[in-house]
């Protein structure tokens, strides 16, 4: 495997925002998550729950509920408009101010003509789904108090709304209320307290399923605006309530961090009388479950505590599979480290900064596993705080570190960063060619002289960068038509190839020498998830998202035998049931037999000169291949040597020395800083 | 050797009253326990014990009510056969032979006929492995039923009644064993499998422990080792089954029980804490804390207002309402024994552990617990792997009016605690008051205790001997100063001998001589003055137990060694008068006579030898008492003497011996006179609250003790089997059946009427009658043949025969007119009956 002198880097403070809200889109099995900052991601569940595109948020525009409406995507928030988002280039495409306050849900009919949104002032307000935009069209009767939750019968007919104390039924033709459900408040101490009805489901055969404040779940009949059954299932709030598309369960999210689920079952094998029975508890998440989806097979839910949980119902999918096992996904399936090999300097995107720092020194020598003496501390040069209301949406750090760009929705940002001994100077290059507005990915080439940046409709703009000025000099266009946005980019170190990937899983090799498009990779069905390209043989390394590792000869424009030989003999078990994508390939400069890639919870050297290992061998053998002697070793090593010394890898990258970066950020760290749960009692404390 | 058939080993009380679940019955007036070989009727208000339904030749696993007649009951054994009883009466009804043992035994309604039995599977010896199967219970007037029909049900069932529960209706069955819950539905004849993980990552233990169904929903609970119980809906699907989960309890769910409506679920384990969920309410539950020990098993009276909880420590528990605990049942508490065995000079109770940090007083006449004295004073925690404070010794003086107790507990061996504590009996109170607590008296643990036996001591003296090299006396010192309350126990001298350790004491029978063993060598001292007298040792192995001899035989000391040694020295000499090899566990002697007792353990077993010191040759032994090695045992005293003439019975006649087997079973040994007389006198304890006072009572209870003569011990069982149908039976029909089928009332009032007259016209029928009086006073006089050719001494049976006339008196006797007027009756529904019979 060799060995390499690490820096096991924690100072990275990245800080996942809350999870508020969830939509999930059950014809492309699309998720779509809303963050507390307004960043809205796209979950591909047919793909692995590869985290396909991230639109980055801007101050100012919460998301409290989102929609999709067919393929389009709409979301309200606290600043009182709706926004509908742009898929392919990861940006709002318009927002409409609703005129009603602050707006906390939003909901569309089963028919996808209409949407319906909940305003502070207590209208309910609709809106007609027209081919580009959306119109006004009326209110419902006015009520008293906020509109928190709102559920559209599935005929469309009746909306109901969750308030504060009471649940209002609305004929939705003519916006009067048909019914008005009081919600009983707590007991004891909170007798004073109104409670909230923070979600409400609507079936179809006119059950109303209330979750409120007072952490009861309730059923009611619709038609006749009586009480069924309540259940009272935690001390604090009930904050979401799921119910899957065949209206036979239904979840509810907690303050406790517990998902509780209701199952409509006959008490008797026999009969048909069905009723709600409370069944399982789901308990995934330290804090509040503020959103959550119950789709087919699985109950998804996310809160508080960053994580998204995918827990598949073992009732509807087939036991001890990969679809059966729990998914906690923590980390973005990107990286947001930048790493100069050259210079030794690492570049950490935030939302609203970035961080350039100056990795630390050791001197001295020991033994494998040793903790090495630090000379010079790590030191952060530069905190580089954005322009403008819009989030950072990616960075680049040139090889020499003598560049640093980012981008954001509205406008990309370039820097000239000078840095000697102790003298540190940043300068912004003021003029940027217009072509350069935004970019989806940034990258530089290996030899800092160009700023390729992926723009909309999956081109790549071309900047020659000097110290003199900045440059356009070519958009590179693919024939493909997919006008998907790119989100890997990666430039050879020759200077030759540029490869790029687009979320409709296609990767263009550009040959820069001619600015034109060299080939295109054969399609894959699943996204890839890293590419990279060969310094030495100049073959395209692309791994995806269901973890298949791909090698294909960008000269003969062909897979290599080596590929070939992967996919007859097949990737081992272990490796395709790993759960979080292989984010980053490096190659050894010294070995170029040498892949070094990581995921979120290990680091794995693949090298090519050895035999894949067969279907039984042990994958994970560096310690058994330890204790063996010598000539032994050999028959027993094979390609994937694995090492999960480090965990929760944000990124593992190999500087010019050929010193290893290891970049961590350890799960309980994010923990720590998250705001303190509601109290629960625990036994024997 | 001498062997005597005449000498038997019994079970004599103190059995398992927790090894099943309770039976309550549906008026909720009777609780039916599994105890030992018998069956005991317990009242639910006064919690005596009725009766026992004895029959079985082998532990009872198993009691239920018949489903098609709540007056009945099935009661199953492992010795192959079902039993029904009419519990009421005390009846054996019938029995079935499977001919496999019977580990539980299950019925449902909605079964006619079949019983649903778990047998051990035959294809493999080795494994224990269990089946379910149904017994279709074939239609015979006989009294012994073969039964042949057995279909198996389900396979791999566990052994543990609680795993396996009917639900709704009987439609379906639930078995849980290991880790799966399995169903059978009996219409689709169809089972479902579930299955759980092992464990899970947070330490949860998914193993099931027992189970109960809904009686109305199609729900099943299941309690798991880890404290958790699972609600299961929807299991007639393979996969789209759900349960959901409740957890209350930190370790293992021991009972599961639903309320008959299905309102309430209730629940216990070793919290000793009842639960009570709502059912379909969970987060609402009712706790009944503070039950005392373990609970074991949960059932609920069919009308719902009666629980009752079984505990760990032999204990029913019954509950009104789930709030108010209305009356304790409590047996022999079986813990792990640690003192010796005692007898309370006083009362004449069996002393030993009891609850934690308790001593219990069981009366052995009366096999009834009479209290549990608490020696530590401390809160019990009721937790596994605490070290809590245990009662380790326990001593009596000759009066019984001190007592003496050690109780310890060790963190680790290093720091042991130990507290001596001497208790001083309370003539007011008629209990045990602490005199003085002297803690850390020795430091290392204390190996005996023993009070000074002599009579006529003012002064008593209570030594104690410890690993720590020493052995103390204790004194009874008068206070120091006036205003001390009384008299406390001071340490009045220290001994030890050249460093050795002393393993064990005896005081000599008048109490002038105290031996103490150190290891290999017997130090004699005199208590009046503590000098060393002598010395004797018999090397290798050092001493295990000492024994003074008594009466004729006071001069020997008698010794075991480790190395397999019994030994008798002659203190007058001070030399072995002789010594036999064997390897004796435990040596006793019987404090009213000469008697020594030795237990030697060989191959596996216990043989018992009893002695005079005087001379090696045993007077009576005993091979194989039991299985295991006997490490407890003890010579209670008579309450009134035997006058057994027989050699080898003789030393039975002052006392008896119990001891406890290693299964903490207490055994006894009978005599085959004693066991008669224990069975005749045991009629005159029958007392019927349940019957008033009235005519009826009159003729019935007349019947009754007749029935119950016949039902005599030993006494072959056939006679009583085959006398009962035609003696209480008819009568009880005609009492019991509706009206409207008895024969026309003024044929039966106008008989009845005139059997209450004071008779004179009588002679006017005593002729057509004699017929009859003849024949049924031959069949008396045969069963009265019956009973003595099985008696070996007619004396004592005589005698409670007649004490049994003797109670009567206080009723009115029958006149010999109503005896026959009876005996027409009877005889009238007789005809009657056969009557129906035919048609």
């Amino acid at each position: 495997m060799g060995e390499f002198k690490v820096h096991r880097v924690r100072f990275f403070d990245y800080m996942p925002s809350a999870i508020r809200a969830m939509a999930f889109n059950s014809c492309t099995e699309r998720l779509a998550v809303a963050r507390s900052d307004g960043t809205v991601e796209i979950f591909n569940f047919t793909d692995n729950y590869f985290q396909e595109k991230v639109i980055p948020g801007q101050d100012g525009r919460t998301v409290e509920a989102l929609c999709w409406v067919g393929q389009r995507l709409f979301s309200a928030g606290l600043n009182g408009e709706i926004t509908e988002y742009h898929l392919e280039n990861l940006r709002p495409r318009y927002a409409v101010e609703a005129y009603g306050g602050p707006i906390w849900t939003i909901t569309s009919n089963s028919q996808g003509t209409q949407l319906a949104v909940g305003c502070e002032d207590g209208t309910v307000k609709i809106f007609a789904i027209l081919e580009e935009r959306i119109q006004f069209q009326r209110n419902l009767n006015r009520q008293k108090g906020r509109i928190i939750s709102l559920g559209w019968h599935p005929s469309g007919a009746q909306i109901a709304a969750g308030m504060t104390d009471m649940i209002a039924v609305f004929d939705a033709e003519t916006g009067h209320t048909t019914h008005r459900l009081l919600v009983e408040r707590g007991v004891g101490a909170s007798k004073n307290k109104e409670v909230v009805v923070w979600s409400i489901g609507f079936l179809s055969n006119h059950t109303i399923i209330s979750g409120d404040s007072a952490g009861k779940v309730q059923i009611w009949d619709g038609l006749t605006g009586t009480l069924v059954r309540s259940y009272l299932v935690t001390r604090w709030d009930v904050l979401v309530l799921s119910v899957s598309q065949d209206e036979s369960s239904v979840i509810a999210g907690t303050s406790e961090g517990t998902v509780i689920q209701f199952q409509f079952i006959s008490s008797t094998v026999d009969q048909h009388e069905k009723e709600w029975v409370r069944t399982r508890t789901f308990r995934n998440h330290s804090h509040d479950v503020r959103a959550l989806i119950h789709t087919g097979t699985a109950v998804v839910s996310g809160g508080m505590d960053t994580q998204l949980v995918v827990r598949p119902l073992l009732d509807k999918v087939e036991r001890n599979t990969q679809e059966s096992a729990l998914r906690k996904i923590a980390f973005p399936h990107r990286s947001l480290v930048g790493c100069a090999k050259k210079a030794g300097l690492l570049l950490f995107q935030f939302p609203g900064h970035l961080e350039l720092w100056k990795l630390g020194e050791s001197e001295g020598h020991g033994k494998p596993g040793d903790c090495l003496p630090v000379k010079r501390k790590p030191e952060k040069l530069i905190e580089l705080k954005r322009k403008g209301e819009d989030h950072i949406c990616c960075s680049a750090l040139s090889a020499c570190g003598g560049w640093l760009a980012y981008s954001t929705v509205s406008s990309v940002c370039l820097y000239r960063v000078q840095y000697n001994s102790n003298n540190i100077g940043i300068k912004k290059v003021s003029k940027l060619p217009k072509e350069l507005r935004s970019a989806h990915q940034l990258c530089f080439s290996s030899d800092s002289s160009k700023l390729f940046a992926s723009s909309r409709q999956s081109s790549v703009i071309v900047v020659a960068v000097n110290q003199l000025e900045c440059k356009y000099l070519h958009t590179l266009q693919h024939k493909s038509g997919s006008r998907q946005p790119v989100h890997l980019l990666f430039a050879s170190d020759d200077g030759k190839w540029l490869a790029t990937a687009n979320t409709d899983c296609e990767i263009h090799i550009y040959n820069l020498h001619k600015l034109k498009l060299h080939c295109m990779v054969p399609v894959y069905s699943s996204c890839p998830t890293a590419i990279a390209i060969h310094p030495v043989t100049s073959n395209l390394i692309s791994v995806h998202a269901d973890q298949q590792i791909f090698e294909f000869s960008l000269v003969q424009k062909e897979y290599t035998q080596w590929s070939r030989k992967l996919q007859t003999q097949g990737l081992h078990s272990l490796w395709l049931e790993r759960d979080t994508p292989i984010t980053h390939i490096t190659f050894n400069p010294r070995n170029p037999d040498h892949i070094i890639l990581h995921d979120t919870f290990m680091f794995c050297i693949i090298d090519q000169s050895l035999p894949l290992p067969e279907v039984k061998a042990v994958l994970c053998n560096q310690m058994t291949l330890k204790s063996l002697p010598v000539p032994e070793r050999i028959g027993q090593s094979h390609a994937f040597k694995i090492c999960k010394n480090f965990q929760h890898l944000m990124c593992v990258s190999l500087l010019e020395d050929l010193s290893l970066v290891v970049v961590e950020r350890p799960l309980l760290d994010i923990m720590s800083q998250l705001p303190a749960p509601v109290h629960q009692k625990k036994f024997a404390t | 050797m001498v062997e005597h058939g005449d000498i038997r080993v019994v079970h004599r009380g103190g059995s398992k009253i927790n090894f099943r679940e309770p039976v309550v019955t549906h008026d909720s007036r009777f609780l039916l326990c599994a105890s030992g070989e018998a069956v005991k009727v317990f009242s639910t208000s006064t919690e005596e014990c009725i009766h026992e339904l004895r029959g079985h030749t082998g532990l009872v696993t198993g009691v239920l009510l018949r489903p098609s007649n709540h007056l009945q009951v099935y009661s199953s054994s492992v010795d192959g056969t079902v039993r029904l009883w009419d519990f009421t009466d005390g009846i054996l009804i019938k029995t079935y032979v499977i001919g496999y043992p019977v580990y539980s035994i299950y019925a449902s309604a909605n079964h006619e006929k079949v019983l649903f039995i778990v047998i051990p599977m035959q294809s493999d010896k080795r494994v224990e492995l269990f089946q379910l199967v149904a017994v279709h219970l074939p239609e015979s007037g006989e009294q012994l039923v073969e039964t042949r029909e057995l279909s198996a049900v389900l396979s791999n069932v566990s052994s543990n009644p609680a795993a396996i529960a009917f639900g709704r209706g009987g439609e379906y069955l639930a078995s849980v064993n290991g880790l799966e819950l399995e169903v059978y539905f009996f219409k689709k004849h169809k089972s479902f499998r579930f299955p759980l993980k092992k464990d899970n990552k947070k330490g949860g233990k998914n193993t099931f422990t027992c189970l109960a169904c809904h009686p109305k929903d199609d729900c099943i609970a299941t309690g798991h080792e880890d404290g958790k119980i699972r609600l299961w809906r929807n299991f007639n699907h393979k996969k789209e089954y759900t349960y959901s989960t409740l957890h209350w309890h930190h370790s293992a769910v021991s009972s599961l029980c639903f309320t008959p409506e299905g309102t309430n679920l209730l629940s216990g384990g070793v919290e000793s804490v009842l639960v009570q969920w709502r059912y379909n309410q969970e987060s609402e539950r009712d706790f009944l804390p503070r039950l005392g020990a373990a609970i074991t098993h949960i059932t609920v009276s069919p009308d719902g207002a009666l629980f009752c909880t079984s505990h760990s420590d032999n204990k029913v528990t019954i509950i009104q309402s789930c709030v108010k605990v209305s009356a304790v049942i409590q047996g022999l508490v079986k813990g792990d024994i640690r003192t010796d065995l005692l007898v309370d000079p006083r009362s004449k109770a069996l002393v030993l552990n009891g609850k934690p940090g308790h001593l219990q007083f069981y009366s052995l006449q009366r096999d009834k617990l009479l209290y549990n004295l608490d020696i530590v004073q401390q809160e019990y925690i009721h937790e596994s792997g605490l070290q809590q404070f245990e009662v380790v010794k326990a001593a009596f003086d000759a009066s019984g009016s001190w007592l003496a107790t050690v109780e310890e507990r060790n963190q680790k061996a290093a720091e042991l605690e130990l507290n001596l504590k001497l208790w001083a009996f309370d003539e007011q109170t008629q209990s045990f008051v602490l005199n003085t607590t002297i803690s850390a008296p020795h430091n290392a643990q204390i190996t005996a205790v023993c009070f000074r036996q002599g009579a006529d001591s003012q002064t008593t003296l209570l030594v104690s001997t410890s690993k720590d090299g020493h052995f103390k006396a204790w004194q009874l010192a008068a206070p120091a100063h006036t205003e001390d309350e009384g008299a406390s126990w001071l340490c009045d001298f220290v001994g030890a001998y050249h460093d050795r350790l002393p393993e064990c004491c005896s005081f000599s029978a008048d109490g002038s001589l105290l031996a103490v063993a150190f290891q290999e060598v017997v130090t004699v001292w005199n208590p009046a003055s503590w000098e060393l007298l002598t010395t004797l040792s018999q090397p290798p192995g050092a001493i295990r137990d000492l024994c003074f001899g008594r009466l004729s035989c006071s001069k020997y000391l008698m010794g075991t060694t480790a190395s397999n040694l019994l030994c008798c020295w002659n203190l007058l000499t001070c030399s072995l008068e002789w010594s036999t090899s064997m390897d004796v566990s435990l040596l006793l002697d019987d404090p009213l006579s000469e008697n020594m007792a030795a237990f030697c353990c060989q191959s596996g077993s216990t043989d018992l030898f009893v002695f005079k010191p005087s001379e090696p040759r045993p007077l009576f032994s005993h091979k194989a008492v039991c299985s295991g090695a006997v490490t407890r045992a003890i010579f209670a005293p008579r309450e009134e003497m035997l006058e057994s003439c027989e050699e080898s019975s003789q030393w039975l006649n002052r006392s008896q011996l119990y001891f406890v087997t290693q299964h903490t079973d207490l055994m006894t040994f009978t005599t085959k006179a004693e066991e008669d007389r224990l069975m005749a006198s045991s009629k005159q304890l029958v007392i019927d609250d349940s019957v008033a006072m009235t005519p009826f009572y009159l003729l019935l209870g007349k019947h009754r003790q007749q029935q119950e003569e016949n039902r005599d011990p030993e006494s072959s069982l056939s006679v009583a089997r085959t006398a009962l149908p035609q003696t209480s039976t008819s009568i009880k029909e005609l009492l019991q059946t509706p009206a409207h089928v008895l024969p026309s009332t003024s044929h039966l009032c106008s008989m009845f009427v005139q059997s209450l007259l004071i008779s004179v016209s009588g002679c006017r029928e005593e002729k057509a009658h004699t017929e009859e009086e003849m024949e049924s006073e031959k069949e008396e006089e045969d069963s009265e043949e019956e009973m003595e050719s099985s008696n070996c001494k007619p004396g004592p049976a005589a005698a409670a025969a007649a004490g049994g006339q003797a109670v009567e008196p206080d009723a009115p006797a029958l006149t010999k007119a109503q005896a026959r007027e009876l005996r027409r009756v009877r005889k009238l529904d007789y005809s009657w009956l056969a009557d129906l019979l035919d048609s």
